[in-house]
């Protein structure tokens, strides 16, 4: 603090890691996001070998520990050959566990819709596929985007557990920094701001997107 | 890779004595994340505008930021100004800080959903305000909480590791204090995944128990 000239030049090297944590968020986020609504369907489906795949791997990844998750994707997968870089190892880390939180969420979406859409499909004669990408799903998107905004916030916060795995972002940035200069109050402060505004700009997009796929679906409910 | 049970009968006293912290870091922040949850739910639903409003902003930040930041923020930024945390005592003020703005959703959903009606039966049949509270309001507003304060107790246990960040030996300290000596990564980190998933498993089927039982009563 008593050299402000200083605080400028590392504030800035800190924002830097601003550009990893935005990547990891964005990766971390597509990937759970896939993962999520493959398994969530799964879930619903009538196979008991889908449903008993499904369920286990969200048992797993919900139940171990996302920073042991983190650890394991870092230190033990290259034992088996499989050498991620740091960002990547983040990515699957915080994606398969992200994925395993935001499957309850579309099963529950895909069970909160009406059942008389569900009949209304079968009496239209159309397969189970049609009935679910034309008629539940568009419904169920809605329902699921709220919980969404949510899990991509967790997913954000997990970030900063990658620091401990190397990645340079901002927390990782942070701690550099304080190691190199002694100096702790601005460096955490500032990011926590960026935190904090990263997780406020993806909160109004949600509001965005709830709004937006909301449109028709909101007016008819009672 | 080679797995050696050698290596994980060296390793798994020490291990179990991480365990044993882990589980006392939980115990302790879900009564501190509990008792400030609800001093952040009662600040949060106050009549004056202002002090909900802070309420509201506060909880809000510390929601919206990673907890290993605030972690390092307890334990690095705080001694600057004089207040000197242990690791440990840091930890569990940060988790339990944490995960009390989310209890404190908790406690307000339980009450905003007890029907207004009640509240206006209660004051019909003349009960005065503490009997409306013990008697009508709280019986109806506590069972459906547990579930998901149960719910928020395993994710704080699942949290913990975090905390070896700032040097607690946990079991997940204590796995890479372990690693870091002898190399190996592969047998602490797998019996910390298996320890997690154990106790995170066993967990959740009590707490489905206890919800079933609640369901029961409430038919």
């Amino acid at each position: 603090m008593e050299n402000f000239e200083a605080s400028v030049g590392y504030g800035w090297y800190i924002l830097t890691g601003a550009w990893a944590t935005v990547q990891l968020t964005v990766f971390s986020c597509a990937v759970a996001l896939v993962i999520a609504m493959v398994t969530g369907v799964a879930m619903t489906r009538n196979s008991h070998l889908l449903r008993l795949v499904a369920r286990f791997y969200v048992e797993f990844f919900r139940g171990t520990s996302v920073f042991v998750q983190l650890f394991a994707a870092y230190f033990v997968l290259p034992l088996i050959g499989i050498t991620l870089s740091p960002i990547q190892a983040g990515v699957l880390a915080l994606g398969l566990n992200g994925g395993a939180y935001g499957s309850e969420v579309v099963r529950a979406a895909i069970n909160a819709v009406g059942r008389d859409q569900r009949e209304a499909t079968i009496a239209l004669n159309l397969t189970g596929w049609q009935a679910l990408w034309w008629v539940i799903l568009p419904q169920a998107v809605v329902l699921m985007l709220p919980s969404f905004g949510n899990l991509a916030i967790e997913i954000m916060k997990g970030t900063a557990v990658a620091s401990l795995i190397t990645v340079s972002e901002l927390t990782f940035q942070a701690q550099t920094v304080r190691s190199q200069t002694g100096d702790t109050a601005i460096p955490f402060l500032l990011i926590m701001v960026t935190y904090l505004a990263m997780a406020s700009l993806m909160m109004s997009f949600v509001r965005w997107l709830e709004k937006r796929f909301g449109r028709g679906i909101t007016s008819e409910s009672t | 890779m080679n797995w050696s049970w050698d290596y994980v009968s060296e390793i798994t006293p020490s291990l179990l004595q991480g365990l044993l912290v882990t589980v006392q870091i939980t115990l302790i922040s879900s009564v501190v994340a509990m008792a400030v949850g609800l001093f952040f739910a009662i600040a949060k639903m106050s009549a004056n505008r202002w002090i909900s409003r802070i309420a509201v902003m506060v909880t809000e930040a510390i929601r919206r930021t990673p907890l290993l930041v605030q972690l390092y923020f307890l334990f690095y930024v705080l001694p600057d100004i004089g207040i000197v945390l242990s690791p440990l005592v840091a930890g569990i003020v940060g988790l339990g800080l944490h995960y009390a703005t989310y209890v404190s959703e908790v406690y307000r959903a339980g009450l905003i959903n007890v029907p207004k009606g009640q509240w206006e039966a209660a004051r019909a049949c003349n009960l005065t305000g503490r009997q409306t509270w013990t008697q009508i309001i709280l019986p109806q507003a506590i069972p459906p909480m547990i579930p998901p304060l149960g719910n928020y107790v395993i994710a704080m246990f699942k949290e913990t590791p975090i905390l070896s960040a700032i040097t607690v030996l946990d079991i997940m300290g204590e796995a890479l204090a372990q690693a870091n000596f002898s190399y190996r990564y592969l047998e602490p980190i797998t019996l910390v995944a298996t320890g997690f998933l154990f106790v995170s498993l066993c967990s959740a089927a009590v707490i489905r128990l206890l919800e079933n039982q609640l369901n029961l009563r409430a038919a």
